[in-house]
């Protein structure tokens, strides 16, 4: 689903990452840990073509990234859910609107129905007409996870998903990220919450990954 | 949970909402539209205007010649008779006649004012000759008049003509120019407003890259709003120009030069094709900034 093989990338004249290879199996979970600025962010970005590797090769969906067009890149983010920790909306546009970008860009539209299903797994369907700004932090969050899940996509990456909100809130969407493995999708969460880790660890089968010295190391029991 | 299904939706009406509605953009390519295209009625006019003038004094002076006949006053009257008696039997000439006094004494009124004693001056003899539909031959006809009546020259207008048609054609080229020109600073400025609204939505373009919008999805957004508010500004400013062209001075005797400037009759149609031009100016302009900012941004 989403390979890396031998991937550095280089930013600056310093290397953030170097020889890194890993394979994310369909329906697996990970977790990437690491101190702030470790490259994290980094390789996420590789993974859905944000960035392309210095070196190495980064496969999506069977497609190296450097054979991609913009519109190859467009379209395979339609099969990558994508949550960032300073969640960005389009803050003239209601919540529900924000939420079916996905489907309102590929010239598709979303069932009512549907919809308010989804925002209610959230626990956003009070606020469907809100706008971005009026959000706290945890609903941002919330709604930039339904927006990411809502074209059905085969994987899901999220950046620091926790890193706005409560330890209560933290656990609501990581509940929602489990629900979607459990559903089959791919999770691959960027975060140095160890206690998010842990908690996780204890209701699935997840792999934790570090980043450390510009590599990435499968974490020890320690975690 | 259940994942939402798709459904069709007009691309066109989706596309424009995700781009925010306004922004410090949006008077600037509509009064950029509306000014220009006002400028392009008067340029437009002006062209019409002076072709059609040019056209008509060329046609006015085409079909005449104009002999003078300068002689002694013993001769004057013999020259005349050869003149009349040779224009008679010169083929291709419609019609010809002599000037008399009265008309020369009316020609020369506005330079020298009323009750000129014509007689006393020795002003030539004028004969308006009127060519046929075939036409006659102005060399030959030179050649017997040298001949028969040494002092008779004639004027075929040809001196007249061709700088006339060269001014009218000097005039269209300058009022397609100017069009040109027009459309040109319109394409500019309206590349500076869609370079400016796409860096202003900078954030907007990359939260759509991120969930999947294609470049020609983002492009179509920007380059609907700009078109639409282009031709709006167009319409405006051709709506503004025609009614400043009807305000102009009606056209008399004293106008002179001015006489007919303005449109005429199926004229007044020509400017409505500047409302959709400048649309699909605006719409090439913003196509092209858009695909290459929107590389430059993400």
């Amino acid at each position: 689903m989403i390979a890396f093989e031998n991937v550095a990338y280089s930013y600056g004249g310093g290397d953030l990452l170097s020889d890194v290879s890993l394979r994310l199996a369909p329906g697996s979970f990970h977790f990437l840990t690491g101190p702030s600025g470790s490259g994290k962010s980094t390789f996420l970005k590789l993974a859905y073509a944000e960035l392309q590797p210095t070196s190495g090769q980064v496969t999506l969906f069977d497609r190296d990234v450097k054979s991609l067009s913009r519109d190859d890149v467009a379209r395979t983010r339609r099969r990558i859910g994508i949550v960032h920790q300073d969640c960005k909306f389009l803050d003239h546009l209601s919540l529900a609107a924000n939420m079916a970008l996905p489907f309102t860009v590929s010239d598709r539209e979303s069932s009512p129905q549907d919809m308010n299903e989804l925002l209610g797994w959230v626990g956003l369907s009070h606020l469907s007409h809100a706008l971005p700004p009026q959000l706290s932090g945890g609903e941002r969050q919330r709604a930039a996870l339904a927006r990411a899940v809502i074209v059905d996509p085969d994987v899901i990456l999220a950046d620091e998903p926790t890193g706005n909100v409560d330890w209560e809130m933290s656990l609501r969407i990581l509940t929602l990220l489990v629900e979607l493995n459990r559903m089959g999708k791919t999770i691959l969460i960027a975060t140095h919450d160890l206690n998010l880790i842990r908690q996780a660890k204890a209701q699935l089968q997840a792999r934790v990954l570090r980043i450390s010295k510009r590599r990435i190391q499968l974490a020890g029991a320690d975690l | 949970m259940k994942l939402p299904a798709a459904k069709p939706a007009s691309p066109a009406t989706r596309a424009l909402q995700v781009v925010p509605p306004s922004g410090p953009t949006v008077w600037l390519t509509s009064f950029t539209a509306t000014a220009m295209t006002f400028l392009c009625v008067f340029a437009l006019a002006l062209s019409l205007a002076s072709g059609r003038l040019a056209d008509r004094w060329s046609e006015a002076l085409a079909r005449t010649a104009t002999i003078r006949l300068s002689a002694p006053p013993e001769q004057v009257q013999i020259q005349t008779d050869a003149i009349l008696s040779l224009l008679a039997t010169t083929p291709g000439i419609a019609s010809f006649r002599a000037i008399d006094d009265a008309e020369t004494r009316a020609l020369l009124e506005p330079w020298f004012g009323p009750g000129l004693p014509v007689e006393a001056l020795p002003i030539p003899r004028l004969f308006e000759v009127v060519e046929a539909e075939s036409g006659y031959d102005s060399e030959g006809l030179r050649q017997r008049l040298a001949a028969e009546a040494p002092g008779a020259l004639l004027d075929d207008h040809t001196r007249w003509r061709r700088p006339m048609a060269e001014a009218a054609g000097r005039i269209r080229l300058l009022g397609v120019l100017s069009i040109a020109l027009i459309g040109a600073a319109m394409a500019a400025m309206i590349t500076l407003a869609a370079n400016a609204a796409l860096a202003t939505n900078a954030e907007v373009i990359r939260v759509l890259r991120l969930v999947g919008a294609k470049d020609s999805y983002i492009a179509r957004a920007f380059v609907r709003r700009f078109t639409l508010r282009a031709f709006a500004g167009a319409t405006v400013g051709t709506l503004a120009g025609l009614v400043g062209v009807a305000a102009l001075p009606a056209a008399d005797a004293a106008g002179g030069f001015l006489t007919g400037l303005g449109f005429s009759g199926p004229g007044w149609l020509w400017p409505l094709v500047l409302p959709p031009l400048a649309a699909i100016v605006a719409f090439l302009a913003t196509r092209r900034a858009a695909f290459a900012k929107l590389k430059e941004l993400t």
